[in-house]
């Protein structure tokens, strides 16, 4: 997936790592996104945090300033209810994109 | 986030600012340490977070556009940036917040009286079923009625739920300073039921009090009630002397109302008449409510049935006569109906000429601003953030525009009224506390709208062009910005907006000429007389002493001799109604000998003094003027004006015929025809007309005429001391001098007003014009400076250099001034009822108006093709 991706996708992205991961700062989550992908998806990582800033005005995630491993104070996101409900159905409108493409490249 | 966070941010941007600040410094650092870890050395490290990272400032403007709370704080930075943008160019701020102020303020102004006269509802319950009624007859659709026919319309309609009769009088007070004249009304017993009016204080009149049995009673306007009484309560049961007869005040009228049939009357009593009255005398006025369910047509229809079953049944009174039925706000204000527009409309297209020039000026700033918005747009500013930017400067400079504009509109319209002559003016009582009404803030605050989206999209729309809005194109902004597509794009808008400007100054130029055209020829109309050293001077006579015809024309003969034998005065006439927007009275009439038609004629009556022509210095044209012997115990005799000959007595001479009113009245010889004097309003021809010797037939109140040898003016004074000296009792007012009379008639005062205030539109609309030329003729050449250098290294001379600018104004000007002719033709037609004796494909005015268009339109291109033909070849090229 190219770099300036839709915002969509990076939403989907932030939603599943944090969902996988529990709570994480947005380092952390660039650096999931890159290992879970096997650094095929590579996040520009400034545009990270508007999004962050974003979800969290939507309610979709909450943050706290807190210690990372590394002992450095970083703020950290959570999945919230609201969150999980809007990562169902941002899965569910990925995988019909996905099955949408799959079945236009497979027409013969 | 909670609400009360989110305003709680709006106090702490700085705090916001720098979390984020820290979270992106965290995010770098921990990318860092990582790196280091991985190997790297820090130099190394660093580099490389920050190349991952990406742009800080964007990202960082981002999020803050992101946490909502910060928006509001974004838009007070953009306020204070578009302050200082403004203060930065105070020419391009100063022009267009006069341009758009001065645009506002006529508009609003001008809207201001449209409302007053024509939106706003009149002060009575439900006043759409409201309409005026009056019996037409020969001479036109709108006149009295006599009292019985009132009663038999009254008691036979089945159209309406009430009828009323009024009636605007005059009365004669006793005052404890003596006797003053107050204006009054007498209406029927329910008038003020009919218009659903209930008094401030007191009663209104009961049924039954209108009869001559009836005990008089009086109510009193809210005015009168503050001036004559302070305001007392306790004025309810008091007697006040009218017209020499006690009347009980039983109530006071609430204080926005205003019946403007009536002009401002302080007194309003009951009509007091009898039904012994002749049904001929018609002297009163009708309003009615419809019933339910009836409409206009219906009632009209109605009581044109029971007219005609009156004029059969009375044909001596009342053959001929039919019945009107209009909207009683179309009688009340209908008159000023097409001023109003046409000055609305004149108004409006000031506003777009102010519109138009301040979306150029905005369009020139935001070519140079180019510059600008793409460093701006480099550092981070999304496209979003520089929009808004653009939508904020366009809503201050809007807010302040309309702001200067209303406050100038709000003495504008003070002004205005002030110039509306005092007598005007009380027969317009609805434009009494003229303001800034919800109304008129209302239409403001739609003008104000209206400019801001057009000076915010305006800029928006020229900058979308330009590189700084398409993210890939940076460097090409910042290097060669100052010309290219966009420049041609500008050009090409700024062309056509300046075609517009140029046709709608036209429009306002030829109409403004037209108008003036008018108000010159109906001031050169054909008077009939010589109004200059003519003094005149109304006088009414106390209804005590003077109750026989014979005491009223000695009253005559002396007030003719006594201000004859003033020194100044050459001549002296006495007339019943004033030249000149005098009204009058009409009677019905036969000419002896000719078969008797079913229809009578019907024409104006004028008892005039002998010397009341020779005053007027007017002609006579066939047979003798009235002599001091034509009196009651002589034969009664008559002299008609031209337009009377011409009517009705068609190639025939009317000396020596006959013509009496009715069978009952005396035979009167046509022993006179004079040239036509013009009795009635300036603008309408004069109408056929009967002048019978005032000595044989005399009224209670009576006119003089003086013609001096010197000011007239000064010898007003003079003249109504001597009629004083006469008899204490004798009133004079309205004193003036013929002059006065006809340039404050309403005729004159009509078309004067709107010539000017017109042509005051036009002169601004000419000079927003031709700066908005001169601005995009400037603007090309700045943008052709380089070409322009090119041409003449190449050997271009001065002179080409010229005609390449004058042609491309000229161009210009010539769609312009081509289309605004067009445009000017179909405008002048729409208002052609505004015209007197012009028509409205006018030649003269046209083409005068071309011509002094075109001309400004070369002075304004003159200066930059100067400049243009003047540049250094060698300065130009190098100066790119």
């Amino acid at each position: 997936m190219a770099k300036n991706d839709l915002q969509g996708s990076l939403d989907l992205l932030i939603l599943k790592t944090l969902s996988q991961k529990g709570d994480l700062h947005g380092y952390g989550i660039v650096l999931h996104i890159q290992r879970a992908s096997e650094d095929l998806l590579s996040v520009e990582e400034g545009s990270l945090y508007p999004a962050l800033h974003r979800m969290e005005q939507s309610g979709w995630v909450t943050s706290q300033w807190a210690l990372s491993e590394t002992n450095r104070k970083a703020k950290f996101y959570k999945l919230t209810a609201a969150g999980r409900k809007q990562l169902k159905e941002a899965e569910e409108s990925f995988e019909q994109l996905v099955k949408g493409v799959r079945a236009m490249l497979r027409y013969a | 986030m909670s609400l009360a966070n989110r305003i709680a941010n709006l106090f702490r941007r700085s705090s916001v600012d720098r979390e984020i600040d820290r979270e992106l410094a965290a995010h770098i650092a921990m990318r860092i340490e990582d790196n280091v870890t991985a190997g790297m050395t820090p130099k190394e490290a660093r580099r490389d977070a920050l190349v991952r990272f990406g742009s800080r400032s964007a990202a960082k403007e981002r999020t803050a556009e992101a946490d909502a709370a910060l928006f509001a704080t974004g838009i007070w930075a953009d306020l204070r940036y578009a302050i200082r943008q403004l203060l930065r160019a105070p020419g391009f701020a100063c022009t267009a917040i006069v341009v758009l102020a001065l645009g506002i303020a006529a508009s609003v102004a001008i809207f201001a009286f449209v409302d007053a006269a024509l939106i706003k509802p009149l002060p009575y319950r439900d006043p759409g079923r409201l309409v005026a009624l009056f019996e037409s007859n020969p001479l036109g659709p709108r006149f009295h009625l006599s009292y019985l026919d009132y009663l038999d319309w009254k008691r036979i309609n089945s159209a309406f739920r009430s009828l009323d009769a009024y009636d605007d009088t005059e009365f004669m007070m006793d005052a404890t300073s003596g006797a003053q004249r107050a204006p009054g009304a007498s209406v029927s017993d329910g008038f003020f039921r009919t218009l659903g009016v209930a008094p401030a204080l007191g009663r209104s009149f009961r049924a039954g009090e209108d009869l001559p049995s009836a005990p008089r009673t009086v109510l009193l306007s809210y005015a009168a009630w503050q001036t004559r009484y302070g305001a007392r309560a306790d004025v309810l049961g008091q007697t006040v002397m009218l017209n020499g007869l006690p009347n009980t005040i039983i109530g006071v009228l609430p204080q926005g109302f205003h019946f403007a049939p009536v002009g401002s009357p302080e007194f309003w009593t009951t009509l007091h008449r009898s039904t012994s009255e002749d049904r001929g005398e018609h002297g009163l006025l009708a309003i009615a409510r419809l019933k339910d369910g009836i409409d206009l047509k219906t009632a009209s229809a109605n009581l044109s049935s029971i007219a005609e079953t009156l004029a059969k049944q009375y044909p001596d009174a009342d053959a001929g006569r039919g019945a009107t039925v209009v909207e009683l706000p179309e009688m009340i204000a209908g008159r000023f109906r097409p001023v109003l527009l046409v000055l609305l409309s004149g108004a409006a297209l000031l506003l777009l000429i102010a519109y138009v020039n301040v979306a150029s000026l905005l369009l020139v700033r935001s070519e140079n601003r180019r510059l600008e918005v793409t460093l701006r747009g480099a550092l981070g500013a999304t496209p979003g953030r520089l929009a808004r930017q653009f939508v904020t400067e366009g809503i201050l400079l809007a807010a302040l525009g309309c702001g200067i504009g209303l406050s100038a509109a709000s003495v504008a319209m003070k002004l205005l009224t002030k110039l509306i002559p005092t007598e005007m003016m009380s027969s317009m009582p609805y434009l009494q506390g003229l303001g800034l009404n919800t109304h008129v803030l209302l239409f403001s605050g739609l003008l104000t709208a209206g400019a801001t989206l057009l000076f915010s999209v305006v800029p928006l729309v020229a900058l979308a062009a330009s590189s700084p809005f398409q993210r890939p194109g940076l460097s090409a902004g910042l290097s060669a910005g100052q010309r290219g597509f966009a420049g041609t794009l500008w050009r090409r808008i700024g062309s056509n907006l300046v075609v517009i400007e140029l046709a709608t100054a036209m429009v306002l130029l030829v109409c403004a000429g037209l108008l003036g055209k008018s108000f010159y020829r109906l001031l050169h109309t054909e008077l009939g007389m010589q109004p200059d050293h003519l003094a005149v001077l109304r006088v009414d006579t106390p209804r005590t002493g003077y109750e026989k015809n014979e005491q009223l024309a000695n009253l005559a003969r002396t007030i003719i001799s006594r201000v004859e034998s003033l020194p100044g005065v050459q001549s002296v006439g006495l007339t019943h109604n004033l030249p000149v927007d005098g009204g009058g009275n009409s009677s019905t009439f036969k000419i002896v000998g000719r078969p008797p038609s079913p229809s009578p004629s019907e024409e104006v009556v004028r008892q005039v003094s002998p010397d009341y022509f020779r005053t007027l210095h007017s002609r006579l044209l066939r047979g003798r003027f009235f002599l001091p012997a034509d009196d009651a115990s002589h034969p009664q005799v008559v002299i008609v004006n031209e337009a009377m000959a011409r009517r009705h007595f068609p190639g025939e001479d009317p000396l020596g015929k006959r013509i009496m009113y009715d069978d009952s009245s005396p035979k009167m010889e046509v022993v006179g025809v004079v040239e036509d004097v013009k009795e009635g309003e300036l603008d309408h021809a004069t109408r056929p007309i009967l002048y019978v010797p005032y000595a044989q037939d005399p009224g209670p109140t009576l006119c003089v005429i003086a013609r001096t040898s010197q000011s007239e003016e000064s010898l007003l004074p003079v003249i109504a001391a001597a009629i004083h000296e006469i008899d204490p009792g004798l009133m004079t007012y309205d004193a003036e001098t013929m002059i006065d009379r006809i340039n404050s008639s309403q005729a004159a005062y009509l078309h004067r007003s709107s010539a000017w205030l017109v042509g005051g539109f036009a002169a601004l609309a000419l000079v927003l014009a031709v700066v908005g030329l001169y601005g995009v003729i400037s603007y090309s050449v700045s943008q052709r400076t380089r070409e322009i250098g090119v041409r003449m290294a190449l050997g271009a001379q001065q002179s080409s250099v010229y005609r390449m600018i004058l042609s491309e104004a000229g161009w210009l000007s010539g769609i312009g001034i081509a289309a605004g002719l067009l445009c000017s033709v179909a405008a002048a037609i729409l208002m052609r009822s505004l015209l007197f004796g012009t028509q409205a494909w006018d030649a003269a005015t046209l083409i005068a108006v071309a011509i002094l268009l075109a001309a400004a339109a070369m002075f304004a291109s003159y200066i930059p093709a100067r400049r243009a033909a003047s540049v250094n070849p060698v300065e130009a090229l190098r100066a790119e």
